[in-house]
């Protein structure tokens, strides 16, 4: 005990000297934790928001990444677009003659199964339309399923909540195709309540606004999801505005709609030749088809189909892995010059101690014990540094918590840590009496009768 | 010898009994000087003697030696029953530690503790446990209670070398070593000083030796040495 009381004075007495190397040892701890706090947030993000219940996306031919990142993160652009029949080959042949008799087409399509629908059969496939925005936001067409069937959280049981109103309906009476379920962030941002209405802009969040608005009818709870930063509207209602139904070739083969319920303007759903989608959330019924429908659609001519988690993993072991622990060993070497700060600091503050040291052995110290003292010193200062290093960190991360969740999704609390963190005191202390050990090594040297008489 | 190793029993004999005791120093330009060379020199417990010598005769040397601070060539320096020459530097330490006092000519307090603190240093490494209510009390002997929480810079010179006192007390020593305790300090305070050694060691059986080239200092002591006579290395220059 007296040991330390007596490296603590000494950590006191030089308190300027003593302040600065815990300082810089501080700043260095408090990097490393910002590093592995911004390695866990990237990681959380993409690989529990790769989890949310499908197992596939397709979409049309192209980087599988991209896919995976507009569809799941809803971040870069769409490659293209798909044929809506496309998305009904996930379907057997009665649920693609109603679409038929929903939206007008080629009566045909109704004649058969879809190519994948034996696959799918038990599971979901939820289209998405994307490429308009509401401010910064993704504006995502789909269909009511979207809410019904997919689920989050760790365990993937928990169903999208309502923090206020409902999921919006294919068609409703008070407000026909023209529903929006907005994400709990962009409700939020965009200061926006149930009941009101916006519209979207095509292409870019500064691209040309589209006339007719959605009503918001619902605003989900918080998801900390990429969901939380999403505008959702009706797909039929996404098609019917301007520029968004692909312009027919007049060879196509139609039969008008019969169970297309018109609005109170007299809009009704368009036809399927003209419909597109940017993706389908594909969750096979049985997940042992995953592969063999994966294999089946990317020898398709048209479509891709992608895993997610697969896709996610690929980019955090080829890029975003190997970019953190470029940034940790650097951080790393932060850490090992502050240490090395530590070692200059005591050292050159030997020459004030040796006579200090010598009272302390003519006192009856024995040589390891004055050892011990520069030791505990240098360990003081690390411990002080690496406990206020984690703290300035996390109180860092906790200030910038707000501004992460919105642009990543992922809710950092002040106590959030990372599984490496446990490693860092470990490795400063050792840091440390590494340090500590050439001064520590001339206190054990230090001629006791020649600093007596100094 | 290990720090687990038990120190020989004290007898029944003199506090310090030097026999025989030979130092010599490596020469810059080779070859051994020899600068003491003490056949005898006993204290007995409670006893205080006042050694005096000229400047560069070995009289610090010769404290570092009882002190176990330094090894001698060759001979004995038996502390309480012990003997120095026999032991391990660590061995050395502990019974430092145990049975030695030390005051400094330049007072030697470490200037990051308080009064307090620095009496305390002188039981944190011995045996016992730090025992506050003396570093206390030896504090209030010497005067200085109400400046317990003072740092040795608060302190005026003569204040100083009263804690510097108390430290060496603080342990309880059968042995007070003093070198030249009063050179530093001013004629009043010097004696105040001296009245502080001289009483503590006789009020609590303490054997003293202090070194001294002040003449004034030794007439307050019954037995007086001169180095010359005990050191055949000075009578052969």
């Amino acid at each position: 005990m007296w040991l330390l009381r007596i490296a603590w004075r000494n950590f006191c007495y030089r308190s300027l000297s003593s302040i600065l190397t815990t300082v810089s040892l501080a700043l260095g701890v408090a990097l490393v934790v910002m590093v592995l706090a911004v390695f866990g947030i990237v990681q959380e993000a993409f690989s529990r928001n790769a989890q949310v219940g499908y197992n596939l996306v397709v979409g049309p031919k192209g980087s599988a990444l991209q896919l995976t990142l507009n569809s799941v993160y809803y971040l870069s652009q769409p490659i293209e677009n798909l044929p809506y029949t496309e998305y009904m080959e996930f379907f057997n042949a009665s649920e693609r003659a109603a679409m038929v008799r929903k939206y007008g087409g080629d009566p045909k399509l109704g004649e058969r199964d879809g190519k994948y629908a034996a696959y799918v059969s038990g599971g979901y496939a939820i289209p998405l339309a994307l490429g308009d925005y509401l401010g910064e936001y993704r504006v995502v067409g789909t269909t009511p399923e979207f809410f019904e069937k997919l689920r989050h959280g760790p365990t993937l049981e928990e169903p999208f909540e309502f923090r206020s109103g409902r999921a919006f309906q294919a068609h409703s009476e008070e407000n026909g195709y023209f529903e929006a379920v907005l994400g709990f962030r962009v409700a939020r941002r965009m200061n926006l309540q149930v009941g009101e209405t916006f519209s979207s802009t095509h292409g870019d969040p500064e691209g040309k606004g589209h006339g007719q608005g959605f009503t918001v009818v619902g605003i989900l709870a918080p998801t900390g999801t990429p969901n939380d930063r999403a505008a959702f509207v009706n797909l039929e209602g996404f098609y019917l505005l301007e520029n968004h139904a692909k312009p027919l070739t007049g060879e196509e083969d139609i039969v008008p709609p019969t169970d297309a319920p018109e609005d109170a303007n007299g809009w009704t759903p368009i036809s399927i030749p003209e419909r597109e989608v940017t993706s389908i959330l594909v969750r096979n019924g049985n997940p042992m088809f995953g592969p063999g429908m994966q294999n089946q659609i990317n020898e398709s001519v048209l479509a891709q189909a992608a895993a997610p988690v697969g896709e996610i993993n690929k980019l955090m072991n080829a890029i975003i892995g190997p970019m953190l622990a470029a940034l940790l060993v650097i951080t790393l070497i932060t850490c090992i010059v502050a240490a090395v700060g530590v070692l200059v600091a005591i050292y050159n503050s030997m020459n004030d101690r040796r006579r200090d040291i010598a009272v302390m052995r003519a006192l009856g110290a024995r040589r390891e014990t004055v050892t011990g003292v520069i030791l505990l010193e240098s360990l003081l200062i690390a411990g002080i540094g690496a406990v206020a290093g984690w703290f300035l960190a996390h109180a860092a991360i906790w200030f910038f918590s707000e501004e992460i969740e919105n642009r990543t999704g992922v809710q950092v609390g002040i106590l959030t840590t990372s599984s490496y963190e446990g490693y860092i005191f470990p490795l400063v202390l050792i840091l440390a009496l590494v340090a500590g050990f050439l001064p520590a090594w001339s206190a054990y040297r230090t001629d006791v009768g020649s600093n007596l008489s100094a | 010898m290990s720090s687990s190793e038990p120190l020989p029993a004290a007898e029944q004999q003199p506090t310090l009994q030097i026999t025989d005791l030979v130092k010599t120093f490596d020469q810059p330009g080779g070859g051994k000087l020899t600068v003491l060379d003490i056949p005898q020199l006993r204290i007995d417990p409670g006893e205080q003697l006042a050694l005096i010598g000229r400047s560069g005769g070995g009289k610090t040397t010769l404290l570092h030696l009882i002190a176990g601070l330094l090894a001698p060539d060759s001979g004995s320096i038996r502390v309480a029953g012990v003997d120095l020459a026999k032991l391990s530097e660590q061995g050395r330490d502990r019974c430092r530690a145990a049975t030695i006092g030390y005051v400094f000519q330049t007072f030697n307090l470490l200037p990051a503790f308080s009064a307090l603190e620095n009496v305390q240093l002188g039981m944190a490494f011995g045996n016992r446990a730090v025992d506050t209510p003396r570093a206390l009390e030896l504090l209030s002997k010497v005067g200085l209670a109400d400046r317990a929480t003072y740092r040795p810079s608060q302190l005026s010179v003569g204040q100083q070398q009263r804690v510097a006192i108390a430290r060496a007390l603080a342990g309880r020593p059968k042995l007070l070593l003093a070198d030249e305790p009063t050179a530093n300090v001013d004629p009043a305070s010097a004696e105040s000083v001296l009245d502080l050694i001289i009483g503590s060691c006789r009020d609590e059986n303490i054997s003293l030796m202090m070194v001294t080239h002040a003449m004034e200092v030794t007439e307050r002591f019954e037995r007086v040495e001169e180095l010359n006579a005990l050191n055949r290395a000075l009578q052969h220059v």
